[in-house]
């Protein structure tokens, strides 16, 4: 499938600088064996999941001032579906990691993140949550969240303005449509627990047989 | 301050030396709760502005920062040693002054030194299990010692509670549990949107009646004091704008004052201009945002767009003259860092009738709505008494009658160029918290227009030596952010770093003024009168 192709209402292609990491993403996919043709209900899908991405609402320090400004009048993401953000993680699609991220927060982030219902995404907004940002010598901060869980965009600046943010949210967007709803790629720290929980289905098991023999 | 000074040489064993507007008296550990308590009593040094830390390398050490209510230009840094580095022990002054409690936690958590007869001495930041004190100069900062942990942290550690009290001449170690079994506890944070910030409160709840709080803070703890020894003077400038996000120009204002005071720089009048000018403003957007996430946690998500588009206004003119909507990074050492732009003037007097208006359809939306009051009248009571002795400064002690502000008492820049009231309110209930927010907006607008038009011609910003070394001593400075009294307190060896940096956080006594506010009052007064105190979260954290 040709990059070219994802449509996304609220921005032309050739207005994104980069496309090129989408195509990159769309080999890997493929390299690891996941079909990416998008079939006609999948397109439905997509159009509907895309334009109604509900955030969680999640900051943590000054990032956070910003995320308000763009929920507020001017910047207003209500334009873009991204309105309705909700303060439980098991309603939410996307987190924002708003602010840094410290050793004593980042359970709780994992927590929320876990908390959240597939599919989910995550942005890395602001330095601190990309690299741990102006904090970086400090002994006390987490050296950007991909430490912690996995990042679909990472959003640079300190803080970025809310007109980034809302560049980063169409990459989102782009990144959605082009995602086969039936067989969505696993979210990469999902493996280990399904491992785990298959061996422990597997015991199970194992253990009925036991008793009925 | 001679009075002090002549009360204190009744004290044999105290060593007072003047220092500028400040009595610095230094004590041996054993007399320093009969000082303290010398002090507090029979000087009348009522607010405990701060405790800092010390470590001297050859001993550890603690400096109380005290001021006096009736002659608040008066200020007195008491001082002790220990030399004990293995169990380093003090006196606990947490029954003479209520905001010592948590400063005293700080203190261990950073530096390791426990008081004895505190009732609570666990870790303030830190998680219970972290290892080592980070202030202390010999700290350890493998990272391998402290990895990111991925499991939350126990609420057994949470809840156990150490002490070490004096029994018989020697300390006895306690610990006890901070709740009982069959309590009913509900946890409020760290992720939750009205407590502005990764803020943990632990209630516990009889009904909907709240009968204990435990905060827990560190969720936003990012070390800035520690990581400051390594930086120099313009580069902890950056970190200061971060601290309290929303009051940044003006906590980088107080940096620059102590550096310049420090150096005996000569700043020109029309850097003072401007950073008063900027000060105001960020107040302005600051108590917009209080003003508007207020509402929202009361249900009006109409008034907080409307305060935000308000606030969009300044955030314009910010960018205009500095570049940045948000952390400006405009103060520098000897000025500001570049000239204003041609329409900054224009801008702001545009901008002054404009709020003016506004914030008269704001109390026509949101002031006089019955609900709103419903929730606002009569709860969250704080007594001008209880305000000096936990340190609940700015707007939320002004609204106890507490007259605080550090603007009136130690005009900086160019606020004795400007003529301003002091806005003042009696009850001390959430509504006196709300209104006494809008009503300094008001008086901000006052201090712009005066100054607006008389910005003095010349340069702004003093020339300063490439790398900036201040002299050897201790420097300390005050000033009015948003939310109270913001003090930098830097102890200098003579380096381009400084030996010790500690800020005076108004937040973290906001949060402490929580505690009494809340407890016997239903659990949803408890977002109401946290909003109404209007503490953010990282400035506490640090
Ligand atoms: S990136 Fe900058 S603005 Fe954002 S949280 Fe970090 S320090 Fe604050």
């Amino acid at each position: 499938m040709e990059v070219k192709d994802i449509y996304i209402k609220n921005m032309k292609t050739g207005d994104f600088k980069e496309n090129e990491y989408l195509e990159e993403y769309v080999k890997e996919l493929k390299n690891n064996g996941v079909n990416i043709f998008i079939s006609k209900i999948d397109d439905v899908i997509n159009w509907g999941r895309s334009n109604s991405v509900w955030p969680l609402t999640f900051a943590t320090s000054c990032c956070g001032i910003e995320f308000m400004c763009l929920g507020a009048a001017r910047y207003d993401f209500a334009r873009f579906g991204w309105e309705v953000t909700r303060n439980s993680p098991r309603q939410a699609d996307v987190v924002f990691v708003c602010g840094t991220i410290v050793h004593k927060m980042a359970p709780v982030l994992k927590r929320l993140y876990d908390q959240m219902a597939e599919p989910k995404y995550v942005m890395a907004f602001g330095s601190c949550a990309i690299s741990g940002g102006p904090f970086k010598s400090s002994y006390h901060t987490v050296m950007g969240v991909d430490e912690v869980i996995p990042v679909d965009v990472y959003i640079p600046g300190c803080p970025p303005r809310p007109d980034a943010m809302i560049y980063g949210m169409m990459q989102l967007a782009r990144k959605i449509k082009m995602q086969e709803f039936f067989r969505l790629p696993l979210q990469p720290d999902m493996k280990p627990y399904l491992e785990a929980e298959q061996e422990e289905l597997k015991e199970k098991e194992e253990v009925a047989d036991g008793t009925s023999k | 301050m001679g009075q002090v000074n002549e009360k204190l040489s009744t004290l044999a064993f105290a060593v007072v030396e003047e220092n500028g507007k400040t009595l610095n008296v230094t004590v041996p550990k054993e007399n320093l709760y009969e000082t303290a308590s010398f002090l507090r009593k029979s000087c009348n040094c009522d607010f405990l502005m701060d405790i800092v830390g010390m470590d001297y390398t050859d001993s550890l050490g603690t400096v109380y920062n005290l001021s006096n209510t009736q002659d608040p230009a008066q200020l007195v840094a008491l001082k002790t040693t220990t030399s004990d580095r293995e169990n380093p022990l003090l006196d606990s002054v947490h029954d003479l002054w209520e905001s010592a409690g948590l400063y005293e936690r700080e203190v261990y958590d950073f530096l390791g030194i426990r008081f004895l007869n505190h009732p609570d001495m666990r870790r303030l930041f830190l998680r219970q299990d972290w290892k080592g004190h980070p202030l202390r100069k010999d700290y350890d900062a493998n990272p391998a010692l402290n990895p990111v942990p991925m499991e939350n942290e126990p609420i057994e550690d949470m809840e156990t509670v150490p002490a070490i009290e004096l029994k018989m001449g020697q300390p006895v170690e306690s610990t006890r549990k901070l709740f009982a079994e069959d309590e009913y506890i509900v946890n409020f944070g760290p992720q939750h949107p009205a407590t502005h910030g990764v803020l943990h409160l632990r209630v516990s709840l009889e009904g909907e009646i709240i009968k204990k709080i435990d905060p827990n803070f560190g969720y936003i703890h990012r070390g800035i004091e520690k990581m400051s020894e390594a930086y120099t003077y313009p580069q902890i400038l950056h970190l200061t704008d971060r601290l309290d996000y929303l009051s940044g120009t003006i906590n980088r204002h107080a940096v620059c004052l102590c550096c310049e005071k420090a150096l005996e720089l000569e700043v020109p009048e029309r850097a003072h201009y401007i950073r008063t000018i900027f000060d105001e403003l960020t107040r302005i957007a600051s108590h917009l945002l209080g003003w508007g996430c207020m509402a929202m946690d009361m249900g009006s998500i109409t008034a907080f767009v409307y305060g935000m588009r308000d606030r969009e206004k300044i955030m314009d003119i910010f960018e205009e003259t500095a570049g940045a909507r948000l952390m400006v990074n405009y103060n520098v050492i000897g000025g500001v860092a570049q000239d204003i732009h041609p329409d900054f003037q224009r801008k702001v007097k545009e901008f002054i009738p404009y709020m003016r208006k506004m914030l008269k359809e704001h109390h026509l939306l949101f002031t006089g709505n019955p609900i709103a009051r419903g929730r606002m009248e009569g709860v969250g009571y704080l007594s001008r008494e209880q305000a000096v002795s936990l340190g609940t400064t700015g707007p939320s002690g002004r609204a106890s009658g507490w007259s605080n502000d550090v603007r009136k008492i130690e005009p900086y820049a160019a606020y004795r160029h400007a003529d301003f009231k002091e806005v003042l309110r009696r009850e001390g209930m959430t509504f006196d918290r709300y209104i006494i927010r809008l009503d300094e907006i008001l008086e901000s607008l006052n201090i712009i227009e005066q100054l607006i038009d008389n910005i003095p011609e010349g340069a702004y910003a003093a020339k300063t030596k490439a790398i900036i070394r201040l002299p050897e001593g201790e420097f300390f400075q005050r000033v009015e952010n948003a939310r109270g009294e913001f003090d930098v307190y830097i102890n200098s060896k003579g380096d381009k770093s400084p030996y010790r940096i500690k800020f005076r956080s108004p937040c973290m006594t906001l949060v402490n003024t929580l505690i009494p506010t809340t407890v016997g009052s239903k659990v949803a007064d408890l977002i109401m009168i946290g909003a109404s105190l209007d503490y953010v979260v990282p400035c506490i954290d640090r």
